[in-house]
């Protein structure tokens, strides 16, 4: 279902999620030129992210993972210095330090971004702390993979943001519904034999909530309610939002095994490619909200391919910025040690 | 000037703490252990009650805490009671707290102090005695005050808690009885500044937290021998004031390390690497260290003693190069 939204803001949201897909597509691309080391990509999950972060305001803070790209994009960092970044260079947003693992933007709500799974979690519950003894009304979000959940760190943080109702809304991104581990398809993670995973925050007594994460419209209702919770004092809940992994993520290295994103197969059946059918036809959540746009009057094929266009323009330039960035002197590794 | 409990004068720099500046937050209530002094947190604890947060038993969880929400603007300084529980944190300490300043190139800081409890307090036996400065010291990032004294608790705390970095504060249960002139009016000791406890010719020792009394103790012991040792007081690891370390080493040209870690890659090795890399023209015999030996701390007490870096090993220490 579409988000309850102006069209617009609808429009908007559709061109986060293409900044997101097409910003992957372009670094893995590059990944195949350069050598850029190991990273982490977020297809297959922007109608998860986008219309989650997009409710957030100024102030609010994330706190990601690994898989953190697409988080921020989605609250408006330059793709450009993020790409910079990916490679190095001196121009990236954390100024060559951080990598792919780190993105950060402090600016945007991204203050540390920790590769360790489930370092976010106690971090982004004491952020949440912090705000709620400032007394200023900002929420904290956990933007957490469902492998976190294994960590005893959950568990040491979700019982203090339940004791202390903080405002914080941890959101869940299950992508192991087709799960790499041992124990696929017997369980909803890889290695997690709570079922469902929602039962490990539900316990804190706290709303605990397993929605579908390739539809905009339940992710975007389901945190609007978190966040007026976590806004008006009432405390944390636990999202998980369910997608599968995209095909290209199996790999130890990022494949576009689905090809580049086309458009056209939202309204154009015959475009179906033979291979990866069902990622096409129902798992890809773009070309799910797509469909729906298209189907309530809120965009045309053409604006469509129009705004697409316009992304992909924007994602070359991004590329060749990072590679026209220098890198940082050698001796700017000293820096930064300390505050 | 009045003479105060080291105990008294680390309650009155957290309570200094929490009254000049409303970003401060107790997170954990301990501070004094389990010791009789620990009655001196219960009128601060109820003064400050929405100030001083009683985590659960969650090392990970209200330690990372402390750490996010000083990214949110609050400067937490957070008690982890016994040091051994700080292993418990190290994740969050380590791989989070230290790393943020850096990875995020510079964007976000973490302005909080963990505290706790070090070394071998008596009885406490291998879970309960760990000296974990020097792993932390192995940890860019961090910084790491260990006062000696209730005068410079005072001073370090003041400073420790303005600082912007993410500041361990390495304090000692054996400290807390030892008594010292405080003076009254606020003040903040820099980082990064030694102090002489004791000038001398012969020998100097170079020592930390509560290292600093036992080797003052040794040194009258050592005086009645006719051996005039100086006493240099890190005050705190990093920074590092190598400079006084080497001016010392200068005047006397021999050196003994006493420290509370183990041996292996301890305080003491670091200190003495410094000096034979730097200033090994100015020494005149071989350096020393005392420090605990490098077994896990055991419980029986002549098993404790004959591990721990005692008063009688230092004074043996300084005796065999003071020639």
């Amino acid at each position: 279902m579409l988000p309850e939204l102006g069209e617009d803001q609808l429009r908007e949201l559709f061109q986060t999620m293409l900044v997101m897909r097409r910003f992957e597509e372009a670094l893995i691309t590059l990944a195949g030129e350069f050598d850029v080391g190991h990273f982490h990509v977020y297809i297959g999950q922007e109608a998860t992210g986008a219309p989650a972060l997009g409710l957030l305001e100024d102030g609010d803070f994330g706190f990601t993972t690994h898989r953190n790209h697409g988080h921020l994009l989605a609250r408006g960092v330059d793709p450009a210095r993020m790409m910079a970044e990916i490679l190095g260079r001196e121009t990236g947003t954390n100024q060559g330090k951080g990598g792919t693992l780190h993105l950060s933007s402090l600016e945007h709500g991204f203050p540390v971004t920790s590769a360790a799974t489930g370092g976010c979690i106690p971090l982004a519950t004491g952020a949440a702390f912090g705000f709620s003894k400032l007394g200023n009304r900002r929420v904290s979000v956990c933007l957490m993979g469902d492998g976190s959940l294994e960590e005893g760190a959950w568990h040491e943080s979700v019982n203090i943001a339940a004791l202390e109702k903080l405002p914080i809304i941890y959101l869940c991104e299950n992508n192991s519904l087709e799960a790499l581990g041992q124990r696929a398809n017997e369980y909803p993670s890889s290695s997690m034999a709570a079922s469902p995973l929602t039962g490990l925050a539900a316990v804190f007594g706290m709303p605990a909530v397993a929605i579908d994460g390739f539809d905009a419209g339940e992710v975007h209702d389901t945190m609007n309610i978190a966040i007026a919770r976590a806004r008006a004092g009432d405390g944390p809940t636990f999202i998980e939002a369910r997608t599968v992994r995209w095909p290209g993520s199996r790999p130890l290295w990022p494949q576009l095994l689905t090809g580049e994103l086309d458009l056209t197969i939202a309204w154009d059946e015959t475009a179906l490619p033979d291979e990866h059918v069902e990622w096409h036809r129902s798992q890809d959540g773009i070309l799910r909200f797509t469909r729906e746009l298209i189907e309530a009057g809120n965009l045309t094929p053409e604006q469509a391919l129009e705004i697409d266009a316009g992304v992909k323009a924007q994602m070359k330039e991004a590329v060749q910025f990072a590679l026209d960035s220098p890198y940082p002197p050698p001796e700017a590794a000293l820096d930064h040690v300390y505050a | 000037m009045p003479k105060r409990l080291y105990a008294e004068a680390l309650v009155g720099a957290l309570r200094r703490a929490l009254e000049t500046d409303d970003r401060v937050h107790l997170m954990g209530q301990y501070f004094l252990g389990l010791t009789e002094h620990r009655e001196l947190m219960v009128e601060l604890r109820e003064d400050y009650v929405e100030r001083v947060y009683y985590p659960p038993i969650a090392e990970v969880g209200y330690v990372g805490a402390a750490i996010g929400a000083a990214m949110a603007g609050l400067r937490p300084i957070v008690d982890i009671a016994t040091a051994s529980f700080i292993f418990q944190a190290f994740p969050q300490v380590v791989n989070e707290a230290a790393n943020v300043h850096y990875m995020s190139g510079g964007q976000t800081s973490v302005p909080m102090v963990f505290h706790f409890n070090q070394g071998i307090r008596g009885g406490g036996a291998a879970q309960h005695s760990h000296s974990p400065q020097a792993m932390l010291w192995n940890t860019p990032g961090l910084e790491i005050m260990a006062p000696s004294t209730p005068a410079d608790v005072k001073g370090l705390v003041a400073t420790a808690v303005q600082s912007n970095n993410p500041t361990a504060w390495v304090d000692h249960v054996r400290l807390f009885d030892t008594i010292g002139e405080v003076p009254d009016p606020d003040y903040a000791i820099p980082f990064g500044v030694a102090d002489i406890k004791r000038s001398g010719t012969d020998v100097t020792i170079v020592a930390s937290s509560f290292m600093v009394v036992r080797s003052l103790a040794a040194a009258e012991t050592l005086a009645k021998q006719g051996i005039d040792v100086e006493v240099v007081d890190l005050r705190t690891l990093t920074p590092l004031d190598e400079d006084a370390v080497f001016t010392s080493v200068a005047k006397t040209g021999r050196l003994v390390v006493v420290d509370e870690c183990h041996r292996r890659c301890g305080v003491a090795a670091e200190i003495a690497a410094l000096v034979a890399e730097n200033a090994l023209g100015d020494l005149t015999a071989p350096i020393k260290r005392v420090t605990a030996l490098d077994v896990p701390i055991p419980f029986s007490p002549p098993l404790e003693e004959f591990v721990e870096p005692t008063e009688a090993k230092i004074v043996e220490a300084v005796s065999e190069i003071a020639g």
